[in-house]
């Protein structure tokens, strides 16, 4: 019994009827795909290779494949026919294999719990109904069920609005940038430092000490508003002279801290344990930046 | 300080940061006299949000923070700033992503079983590099497999704030109570698609 098959092919198909002049009987193609006659009607549905190779790389493995043919069908996942099934499954492996596409051994695993499952099925059950052993599909069923619903989960996942897909973050250019520059606060403790680096130096010159001559805390204080002057920064230690000895230097600090006290001089520091500078109150107005070495007087 | 200025700076600072902020991040932006307290800074996010309303713009409130973002009804439009098209995943990456979002911790040999094929490399690596998983650690069996979870980005990207806000999953129906019967193969009830039964 021939089945009724259409088949599909790229150009035209010849009238599968003898031509009309010549009385030789030549066997006519009843098709002609890919320039190649066919004299024979294929016995399975045609598909073109490189179609079916497409559509059967559209299954993400052995689960995806069964789950198609169970949902293709409206079969419940709950009652595989196994045996159905099965056959369907193993005629598309053959299929794969026939096209020489490169089969994933995860798929002839499926084929051999397949049949291992339907062997099961088929074996005389004990007469003794035994509560514990249960279906041999469950697990494949649960299998089945585990994996649709992360193919589920995974459609749903693409669906959620994604950044740079379906929606951007918005962003402003922002044209001016005024960087704030703390200035960190002098502290007592730095200023002992520079002093004892002072006093350190000044040891040095001890021996020169020629006259012990009283000096005046105030006196130095009038000295030292004199040398700032000129409005710029001067270094700190430069305020100091190491050959007055010990008394000397100390008498300068007081001095300074003396002024710093009365508000009449100013103490910085661009960064902690950098050199201090210091600067004459009255010239706060005149600049409002952080004192450059360069730019010292 | 009024209603008006508090929307402003933190309109400024949520366009002007280039990256989702959260509110001690919005606070810090005001002086310690202005700055408000959390509960007015969520208030005022709300009052911008409904400025929003009829603009292209809106709120959103993902794992990182909060950002201003373009509304998905104009993707088709602005999509086309930029003529490439996104990649757009396989099942593979999804399925594999999908199960590491709801399974986390997971294994790769446990996305395996699942999924029923081997794991791509490629996927996994894709997946790190965009940082939407990454490796929590490994676990304590033989073979001593990394653990994969993901990341705050991934939330980010899909507009989440946390995992619980993931669409849930479908749920596993039961295998019902069945009478096992002798499962024999009926030729004559099988019929494919050449006509040709098989024996």
């Amino acid at each position: 019994m021939q089945p009724e098959l259409k088949i599909v092919v790229s150009n035209e198909a010849a009238a599968p009827q003898p031509p009309p002049a010549p009385p030789e009987q030549v066997e006519m193609p009843f098709a002609v795909v890919n320039g190649e006659p066919v004299t024979q009607l294929p016995r399975d549905l045609y598909i073109p290779p490189q179609a079916l190779e497409v559509f059967l790389e559209a299954f993400e493995g052995p689960l995806d494949l069964l789950l198609y043919l169970i949902r293709r069908q409206n079969l419940d996942v709950l009652d595989i026919p196994l045996a159905e099934i099965t056959r369907q499954y193993m005629k598309y492996i053959e299929l794969m294999q026939d096209l020489q596409l490169e089969l994933a051994g995860e798929y002839l695993v499926m084929a051999a719990t397949l049949a291992e499952i339907k062997s099961r099925m088929l074996l005389p059950r004990a007469a003794a109904v035994d509560d514990a052993e249960e279906d041999p599909r469950a697990e494949l069923v649960r299998r089945l069920q585990e994996y649709e619903r992360f193919k589920r989960a995974a459609e749903n996942l693409d669906a959620l609005p994604r950044l740079e897909r379906d929606v951007w973050s918005a962003s402003a250019v922002l044209t001016d940038r005024k960087v704030v520059r703390l200035v960190p606060p002098v502290t007592l403790q730095e200023m002992i430092i520079a002093f004892r680096d002072v006093v350190a130096r000044s040891e040095m010159f001890a021996h020169h000490h020629v006259q012990r001559e009283p000096l005046s805390v105030r006196a130095r204080m009038t000295d030292i508003v004199a040398s700032l002057g000129g409005g710029g920064f001067v270094d700190f230690v430069q305020l100091f002279r190491p050959e007055e000895g010990r008394m000397g230097v100390a008498v300068t600090f007081i001095a300074i801290l003396e002024l710093v006290r009365e508000g009449l001089i100013d103490i910085v520091q661009q960064e902690p344990f950098a050199p201090l500078h210091v600067r004459a109150a009255a010239a706060r107005q005149l600049t409002a930046d952080a004192p450059d070495p360069e730019s010292r007087q | 300080m009024s209603d008006a200025y508090r929307r402003n700076v933190v309109e400024a600072a949520l366009l002007a940061a280039g990256r989702s902020l959260q509110l001690s991040d919005l606070a810090q932006v005001f002086t310690l006299e202005e700055r408000p307290s959390d509960a007015q800074l969520l208030a005022t996010l709300e009052e911008l949000a409904a400025l929003y309303a009829d603009r292209a713009l809106e709120l959103a409130h993902t794992a990182s923070g909060w950002r201003v973002q373009v509304r998905s009804d104009y993707a088709t439009q602005i999509a086309r700033l930029w003529p490439e098209r996104p990649a757009r995943y396989s099942r593979a990456l999804l399925e594999t992503l999908a199960l590491i979002a709801y399974r986390q911790p997971i294994t790769r040999g446990e996305i395996e079983q699942v999924r029923g094929v081997a794991v791509n490399p490629n996927i996994i690596k894709t997946l790190l590099e965009r940082n939407w998983i990454r490796v929590i650690g490994t676990r304590d069996v033989p073979g001593r497999p990394e653990v994969l979870g993901t990341t705050a980005e991934f939330l980010d990207y899909f507009g989440l704030q946390k995992l619980e806000q993931l669409p849930p999953l479908a749920e596993l129906r039961a295998l019902a109570e069945f009478n096992l019967q002798l499962e024999l193969a009926d030729p004559s009830t099988a019929q494919l698609a050449d006509g040709t039964s098989d024996g």
